[in-house]
């Protein structure tokens, strides 16, 4: 298969111009913190994959187990205001953009403290407070309305960096690329983040994508650069999300990052996962994890030792159970949430 | 104290399962995300990860054990620091506890049908909609004669020029001065910030203007005709309506979709078609379809200043019509409220948009035979102003609902239901509707003109429900 070297190591820059410095850009605070908050992706995940199987979750529900690097190297190279949206695989890019471990498990279950006072449930969920814009279930449709924030940071001419994602099964939808033709012809500061995990349900990017190795290429006709990362790697993540947001930043957007990642878990929960081997999951696992390099990285450079590690990863199941009890002590939303947010009470009318 | 295991559910239906297959044994250590054990469903076989870290203590459903129900303990785990004699404690107690259920259910499942809002059933959930009302037209108001196209580029450039996060955009609405020259003069006004050509891609760039309503800016997304916004339908129902509710409130879509909407005259099937009940349907949408001139300015205000996403129909045949236009610095129709444009004592006549002119017609004609009807301009589809349809039918007991578009499902359908519910008792003839045929619009001008409603088709109506 084309596709079985995804994320082993940075791929090659074709249409970035940049010189590929490889020097790490993370102070020793960052690291830890980038360790961090990849774990508590990864523990909420695994919370939320067994609270489903307790029934307490419904529907679908996709885990972002594997690609933690990519959200989190990201959102490291961004600031303030900078806005953020992406699919129904959006738990990971809640938690990073900083929302509530306890509104999102609670949102998860259905329950009134959950984000959306549970009538969004795991594909839905918003945070303007937080730049972020949502959790949205159609395939690719993220994408315009990201090129939307864009456009409406350059209509109020502040310098905000909006960050769509999506997969890179959506990267073959139409209005992707109606959205990188208007991105270009009006240079919006948006990044294009295509989240690369080589399976869409259960289609490989090579039985659905022609060019499937080079989807970062994917603007070229339309003159948008782009580049391959190894998502698998938070450094490199956030060095290259850090160019991107500058380039973007000085009106130079829009760009594109090719994010090789990988999911280990089933595309939602009810995933027999047929469609590969469970020694591939096994190798990227063992070879490949984000979490684990980076403890590897904080282990030996003596940032951190296996002590304060397990504290930390403690302190993490405490949040993480506590949003998990939260979310099922937490009461259903009162009937009359039934008719509530359906419109925005009107303001002040004229007439 | 261990940890156990429970029987998961693998799909959103799944209720028992067939523990086909132990990947651990007794004493095994296991950790956050390690193969457990498979199970196999009526659909597929999965594999069930452990959360916990830990040592295998004991196994408690062997393998190959059929139906058994999720949530049963299948396993003990014992964390770190724990012995097989932790063990003993765990198994004597009895069964454990089912998952905690949330505090809500236990006493209030049996009530929560009372609960729910009487209605419910049977009424579309209620727009915000306070106290409707045309505004008062000052007595000694000057009019001025003016065509639906004026009007409607007179309200958007007054917007524009009270907010400047309004914004217009589409095909050709600014050097070309818009398809049908509604936007004329807001380029060389609002300048090319202001006033957006977009390729020819309906589904991106209305992504994109429900992207930049979502960050608060308050986009006029003008689609040539409605016909086009069919590629873009996704975004508008999807991302538009439905994401004020998905969010429970946090995000807004302040955005109006406006263009030429229904039957234009020989452009064939795929080029004149009536929306209406497509958008009408849809609870997060409102859906407004003017007549006049005034209307149409006023409306379209009222549309810009809503903080919904507001479907603005407009028809390409009355742009060119002259109505009196009150001139009036800020003159804002609230959504939401019928017109009545002739009172009557005999029939009910409602319909929008260009069917206005049958009814009009048709008023005339009735009136000639000595038939008095009522002419209600709906001009707001969704919401539907019930109260003032349903007034009429108790004065006059008779109700023909007129539109251009088929009659499938239509606004006309949904009136006949709607005084089912709320008139049933001062019906005397049954609510009759007439609509554009059930075909595809042709070409031909002689087909073209059957395939549409007339003012005739009105009058004979009216006449068989006032039973002459
Ligand atoms: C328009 C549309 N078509 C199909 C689906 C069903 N669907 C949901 S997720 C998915 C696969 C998408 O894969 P990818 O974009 O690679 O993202 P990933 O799930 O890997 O994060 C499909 C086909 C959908 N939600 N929307």
């Amino acid at each position: 298969m084309a596709a079985s070297k995804p994320a082993g190591k940075s791929s090659a820059v074709k249409t970035s111009k940049r010189s590929k410095k490889s020097a790490p850009v993370m102070t020793p605070e960052e690291e830890l913190s980038a360790y961090r908050e990849m774990l508590m992706i990864r523990r909420f995940e695994e919370k939320a994959g067994q609270l489903y199987g307790m029934g307490l979750i419904g529907g679908f529900c996709h885990l972002y187990i594997g690609q933690e690097a990519v959200v989190i190297g990201m959102q490291m190279a961004l600031e303030e205001g900078d806005q953020l949206v992406t699919s129904y695989r959006d738990h990971g890019h809640m938690l990073a953009a900083g929302m509530d471990p306890k509104e999102i498990m609670a949102e998860l279950a259905g329950k009134q403290g959950g984000s959306s006072r549970g009538k969004g449930g795991s594909m839905h969920m918003f945070s303007p407070e937080k730049g972020f814009y949502g959790g949205h279930g159609i395939v690719g449709a993220q994408v315009p309305l990201g090129a939307g924030l864009a456009f409406a940071n350059q209509y109020r001419g502040n310098d905000r960096v909006s960050v769509t994602y999506f997969g890179e099964g959506a990267a073959n939808q139409g209005q992707v690329y109606e959205t990188f033709n208007m991105a270009a012809l009006w240079n919006l500061p948006v990044i294009f983040v295509i989240e690369n995990n080589r399976y869409a349900m259960g289609t490989s990017v090579t039985r659905a994508a022609a060019g499937a190795e080079e989807l970062f290429n994917r603007g070229s006709a339309y003159g948008i650069q782009g580049e391959q990362v190894n998502g698998m790697n938070v450094r490199e993540v956030r060095e290259a999300g850090a160019r991107a947001a500058a380039l973007c930043r000085a009106g130079k957007g829009p760009y594109i990052l090719e994010m090789r990642t990988y999911r280990y878990r089933g595309h939602s929960m009810s995933d027999p996962a047929k469609y590969r081997t469970r020694e591939e999951v096994q190798k990227m696992r063992s070879e490949s994890d984000p979490i684990d390099q980076a403890r590897e990285w904080l282990l030996g450079s003596g940032y951190a030792t296996e002590d304060s590690l397990k504290q930390i990863d403690k302190e993490i199941r405490g949040i993480v159970n506590e949003a998990a009890e939260f979310a099922q002590i937490d009461r259903e939303p009162d009937s009359s949430e039934l008719y509530t947010d359906i419109y925005v009470e009107e303001t002040a009318h004229a007439g | 104290m261990p940890v156990e295991v429970l029987m998961p559910a693998l799909s959103p239906t799944m209720e028992t399962g067939k523990l086909a297959k132990w990947m651990v044994k007794e004493g095994d250590s296991i950790a956050a995300g390690d193969v457990i054990a498979e199970i196999e469903t009526d659909k597929a076989t999965m594999e069930v990860e452990t959360v916990d870290d830990g040592v295998v203590g004991r196994i408690l459903i062997d393998a190959g054990a059929e139906d058994v129900p999720v949530g049963t303990p299948i396993a003990l785990v014992l964390s770190e620091g724990e012995s097989a004699d932790d063990l003993a404690a765990e198994c004597a107690k009895p069964a454990p506890a089912p998952p905690a259920k949330p505090a809500e259910e236990a006493g209030d499942k049996a009530d929560k049908k009372d609960k729910a809002p009487k209605a419910a059933a049977r009424t579309p959930a209620p727009a915000a909609m306070s106290a409707v009302k045309d505004p008062d037209i000052p007595s000694g108001t000057e009019m001025t004669d003016m065509t639906v196209r004026e009007a409607l580029r007179d309200a958007m450039a007054e917007e524009m020029r009270r907010d400047g996060d309004v914004f217009v955009m589409g095909e050709e609405v600014a050097e070309y001065q818009g398809a049908y020259k509604v936007t004329q003069g807001l380029l060389e006004e609002f300048g090319a910030r202001r006033v957006i050509d977009t390729p020819i891609t309906e589904h991106g760039f209305t992504g994109l203007g429900v992207g930049a309503a979502f960050a608060g800016l308050k986009p006029i997304v003008e689609f040539m005709t409605f016909n086009f916004a069919m590629q873009a339908i996704d975004q508008i129902i999807n991302s538009a309506a439905k994401t004020h509710y998905m969010s429970g409130g946090l995000v807004n879509c302040p955005i109006v979709f406006r263009g030429a909407n229904g039957a234009a005259a020989r452009v064939a099937a795929q080029h004149s078609q009536n929306f209406a009940s497509w958008y009408a349907h849809v609870p997060g949408l409102k859906v407004v379809a003017p007549y006049s001139a005034a209307d149409a300015k006023g409306l379209l205000k009222a549309a810009i200043r809503d903080p919904n996403p507001v479907i603005f129909l407009e028809s390409e045949i009355l742009y060119g019509h002259s109505f009196d236009v009150p001139r009036l610095d800020d003159y804002v129709v609230p959504i939401g409220k019928a017109k009545i444009l002739r009172e009557g004592t005999d029939v009910t006549l409602a319909g929008y948009s260009y069917a206005v002119v049958y009814m009009l017609e048709a008023a005339e004609l009735l009136a000639e035979q000595g038939i008095s009807a009522e002419v209600i301009d709906l001009r707001s589809l969704r919401p539907l102003d019930v109260e003032t349809i349903v007034a009429s039918v108790k004065k006059t007991n008779r109700l023909v609902a007129v539109e251009e578009s088929w009659p499938v499902c239509g606004i006309g359908a949904e009136l006949a239901a709607l005084m089912m519910e709320h008139a049933f008792d001062h019906l005397d003839a049954p609510v009759m509707r007439v609509t554009g045929r059930d075909v595809p619009m042709p070409y031909a001008a002689n087909l073209e003109k059957l395939a549409l409603p007339s003012a005739a088709d009105v009058v004979e109506a009216a006449k068989a429900v006032c039973y002459r």
